[in-house]
């Protein structure tokens, strides 16, 4: 089981505030989630519970092609089927204006498809119909004859001269070449290098992966004509960005669409883009008059929904022969798809990649970023990437284990003599992230600590040494340590430099103190399992020192809540959070004023302790915050200027991003003869600032890490060479289970950041980032081979024992 | 066809096609929207609910292979206000986050417990392992089940919680 290791800190511990009557702390520390109650019972209330009276039920027909002309599409079979009310296909959608819509990323993808299709499994036709079973009867009487052509499935080959271009619908376009971008600096990186002396040059993987949330997508959109309000549930980690983007793509009335996002049954980044189902479970509830429902089933989620990753990296990293990195660089070959639709910061077209330096020193880094558009779906940023810094911190730790291993040298030694030391912080690394705090040479050794990491070693020369012995057994298993230490950028972001669609990435938030004292504070980010009902009124709790059960947090309801951008990027707590810390201040400012006007005293008077404002030398005489809220809701004169009640609204803008940061260590037993790997332990030391609820923290932390287990042993979506997708399924595409899991040895530090309010820095999306290269450098350390490419299948891992390590990402060699 | 079926102790019946799913008899036409649906293949186990105290899942069960069985979903774990200990765990330790994958995960761990008062972690990691979890790491979930194991003595299983 878990151990869970006194916390190593800059701040004073959260276990020393004051409890409620109900036992949970006043501010931070474990407390049991206030959402559980409903899911315990099975009265969560997620898209697909949501019946209208009168609701229809949608269903999409799909390409089984990966690239064709669509020469037509006869309908006519499916209008007469008994029970279907409408079907809809891209030619109706054209009369609307409506067949092609906006990404996130300024190109343009297709709701229903005209000309072509692009991937196998787009969207081709909908049907609405009286249940969802007539509706998917009658997918199959829409005729659809299809003029196939060559399929890009490889993004090597999507350069290619005579590769078919596949955006044809654009105007002009000739190739599949979607953008170059670079940072760093190219001439300072020649520099260096040339004056290595080591140079170690490797092409690195991070294969085409899958959100996978265990609830699919899907809406119900009800559009009332009497009133002319449009109604959508849907599952949006975004719902107030998806409201404006159908404000502006559909010409709706913004003040007339209400976005509902209930229970979200996990997001990961899946559930940020607007996807063709929504718009049409809209265009069908417009055209009947009903409500329309859409749930698409999993192999429609895996085939079509945002995917994460499809990188394909060539590294160089420089360094000294005593193991001091001079510098790094990468051209990265980016797989977008058949339509740039990655969701990040409009100003940073591969996300945060460049934040691939990671968490050394060193002057010169460069990376080149080429984006190409193939025959699959697109997407790109999701599953927990931190908007791309999985696949930097996944490139950065590869490369220091692929120069660790050509030095010869140990892992941890090569990374504790390259990392940034506490002094160096606030750092601008090279490519002009400014870190704000760590303290990461104390995350390693810790790690270290928990680990055992000597002794670990030396079971592994002891058994080593007993496989190079004659009488050897040779189904002995090959024992391998990986580390990782990675440092994310979350929080996005200030909203001068980060915009999605135009709309800048500050949160609002809002927080109403009733005259009894219990609270309501109203989000704009959107909880998919993160516990932001029970966390978000810990924060507030912290601050005015009301309980937290009495705080109701509310979200997920655009005409009930204030405008943001959602939740992604780990954003919520390092943005939203600071929003709800600002507004719990200015009520408590507000308070003190008011309580002044009670007391009959000046607000310099005053001193705050737990909750209550009270005369300084006189203790006895003061107010709650209870009783301060009746009073500024009562006819009690307040001074010159101040209004009554207790409220605030606060928008946050963050001055920078956060930069958590952890280290790993994995252990993994290898089976040669079959090539099975067995994760045997894993260590994570993280450091996300205070923890506000570490029992929550651990549990984001814990689900992190099984992500990286996932993708190191099973994960990855592969194409044939016709472009058929091999992960359409959870029978093909494999998720970990509680077999692969090792039990999480957890460990932690504290260094809060300087510039947030309560100093946190977010944390879900940590475990994601940093696990799998611990993973990877586990096995490939015991199979003793410098570089390989997960997913580490059986299959995989015997081949790269066999010294024929292939590419994970196609079924051909 | 006439199906009757016991869902949560109580009669049920219906006409329904032949071809309609056990997780669409519960989620559609009695409106037990606990029992979730995932994958299609049998693979998530979101479905799952015990048919006659065997756990399977009911994607790939058709409602009138339930005719005349017994069917417990989430909504018949707790008796009255009193949460089963299995459901307590689960709150205790942390053992959910999006919830999705929370009442199959909770009939699995509840039909374990029914065969074995005590089983171990790796009894624990076995019988739940046909259940996907995307949030928890499992972890938690592991010891929400202890925590029902060492919570199940029969006084505590009448208090109310929560």
């Amino acid at each position: 089981m878990t151990t869970t290791q006194p916390p190593m800190t800059d701040a004073g511990s959260a276990d020393d505030e004051p409890r409620s009557p109900a036992g949970n702390p006043i501010g931070f520390g474990r407390m049991l989630r206030k959402e559980d109650a409903r899911f315990l019972r099975g009265q969560g209330h997620y898209v697909d519970d949501v019946a209208l009276p009168g609701m229809l039920h949608g269903a999409v027909l799909r390409s089984p092609f990966a690239h064709a002309r669509v020469v037509s599409i006869d309908t006519s079979g499916a209008d007469a089927y008994p029970g279907v009310r409408a079907v809809i296909t891209g030619k109706i959608l054209e009369t609307l204006n409506l067949a092609w819509m906006p990404t996130l990323s300024g190109d343009v993808t297709a709701v229903l498809a005209t000309d072509k299709v692009r991937f196998q499994g787009q969207e081709v036709a909908f049907v609405v119909a009286e249940s969802e079973y007539i509706a998917r009867d009658a997918l199959e009487l829409i005729d659809v004859q299809y003029d196939p052509l060559p399929a890009i499935v490889d993004a090597k080959r999507a350069l290619d001269p005579q590769a078919p271009v596949i955006r044809d619908d654009l105007e002009g376009r000739t190739d599949n070449h979607i953008y170059d971008w670079e940072a760093g600096d190219a001439a300072a990186c020649d520099e260096a290098f040339a004056k290595a002396d080591v140079v170690v040059s490797e092409d690195i993987i991070y294969p085409r992966v899958h959100p996978a949330p265990m609830e699919t997508c899907g809406s119900v959109a009800n559009m009332d004509k009497v009133t002319g309000k449009l109604t959508v549930w849907t599952t949006t980690q975004a719902p107030h960005a998806h409201r404006t983007v159908y404000a502006l793509v559909a010409g709706l009335p913004e003040h007339k669409i209400q976005i509902i996002s209930p229970d979200i049954g996990g997001g990961f980044g899946n559930k940020v883009g607007i996807y063709p189902g929504y718009v049409l479970s809209i265009v069908g509830s417009i055209i009947t008059g009903a409500p329309v429902k859409w749930m698409e089933d999993r192999s429609e989620n895996l085939m079509s929904t945002s995917f994460a990753r499809d990188y394909h990296m060539h590294g160089e990293i420089a360094a000294t022969r005593e193991g001091k990195i001079l510098a790094l660089r990468v051209n990265v070959l980016a797989d977008h798809g058949a339509f740039n639709g990655v969701a990040q910061p409009t100003k940073f077209p591969a996300g945060f990649f460049h934040i691939f330096t990671g968490s050394y020193d060193y002057p010169a880094a460069h990376c080149k970023v080429t984006a190409v558009y193939t025959n699959k779906a697109l997407g790109g940023v999701a599953y927990a990437c931190s908007f791309r810094i999985t696949e930097a911190a996944y490139f950065v730790e590869r490369m220091v284990d692929c120069l660790a291993f050509e030095l010869q040298m140990d892992p941890a030694e090569l990374r504790m003599k390259n990392l940034l030391r506490p002094e160096q912080f606030p750092y601008t690394t090279p490519t002009g992230w400014v870190y704000d705090s760590g303290n990461y040479p104390r995350a390693l050794q810790e790690a270290m600590r928990i680990a055992g990491y000597e002794e670990l070693r030396k079971e592994q020369a002891d058994r080593r040494s007993a496989a190079s012995r004659p009488d050897a057994d040779p189904s002995a298993p090959l024992m391998g340590i990986g580390l990782s230490f990675f440092t994310e950028g979350v929080g996005a972001g200030p909203r001068k430099h980060m915009d999605i669609l135009g709309l800048g990435m500050a949160d609002g938030c809002e927080l109403r103190v009733h005259p009894t004292g219990k609270a309501q504070l109203r989000l704009s980010v959107q909880t998919q399992g993160q516990g932001h009902e029970t966390t978000f009124a810990q924060i507030v709790s912290h601050i005015i020192g009301i309980p937290p059960e009495d705080i109701e947090v509310l979200h997920g309801d655009t005409d009930n809540t204030p405008f943001g951008l959602g939740t992604y990027g780990s954003r919520s707590t390092p943005v939203s959070g600071a929003a709800a810390a600002v507004a719990a201040q200015r009520i408590k400012e507000k308070a003190r004023v008011v309580a002044a006007a009670a007391l009959e005293c000046s607000v310099d008077d005053l001193e705050w302790e737990h909750g209550r404002w009270f005369v300084k030398g006189d203790p006895e005489k003061g107010k709650t915050m209870a009783e301060i809220a009746m009073a500024a809701h009562s006819s009690l004169e307040l001074p010159a200027g101040v209004e009554g009640h207790l409220d605030a609204s606060v928008v946050y803008d963050p001055p920078n991003l956060t930069y958590p940061f952890g280290a790993y260590i994995c252990v993994v037993d290898v089976d040669p003869q079959t090539g099975v790997v067995k994760v045997r332990r894993f260590i994570a030391v993280d450091d996300c600032g205070p923890r506000i609820n570490p029992m929550i923290v651990e549990g984001q932390i814990h689900g992190g890490l099984a992500d990286g287990i996932g993708m190191a042993l099973m994960e990855v979506m592969a194409f044939d060479t016709e472009g058929n997708h091999l992960g359409g399924s959870f029978m093909d595409y494999l998720l970990p289970t509680s077999m692969e899991c090792p039990s999480w040895e957890l460990g932690m530090t504290v260094t809060p950041s300087p510039h947030h309010p309560i100093g946190v820095k977010g944390v879900g999306e940590s475990a994601t980032v940093g696990s799998p290269a611990a993973v990877v450098n586990a096995i490939l350390d015991a199979l003793q081979i410098r570089q390989a490419d997960m997913p580490f299948t059986p299959a995989m891992t015997w081949r790269a024992l066999q010294g024929r390590a292939m590419r994970p990402d196609l079924a051909i060699e | 066809m006439e199906i009757s079926v016991r869902v949560n102790g109580s009669h049920t019946e219906a006409d329904v096609e032949p071809r309609l799913l056990l997780v669409h008899y519960l989620r559609e036409t009695l409106g037990l929207t606990g029992t979730h649906w995932g994958c299609d293949t049998s693979n998530c186990g979101a479905c799952t609910v015990l048919l006659d105290g065997v756990p399977v899942k009911s994607c790939t069960v058709l409602a009138v292979m339930a005719e005349g069985h017994d069917v417990t979903t989430v909504e018949g774990l707790a008796k009255g206000d009193a949460l089963d200990p299995v459901q307590r765990g689960f709150m205790e330790e942390h053992g959910l986050q999006c919830g999705f994958c929370t009442p199959g995960m909770m009939l699995t761990a509840r039909a374990l417990l029914n065969g074995n008062a005590d089983p171990d972690e790796k009894s624990i990691r076995e019988a739940i392992s046909g259940n996907l979890c995307r949030c928890t790491g499992y972890e938690n979930i592991v010891r929400a089940v202890r925590w029902a194991v060492e919570h199940s003595a029969a006084d505590e299983t009448e208090e109310a919680a929560v």
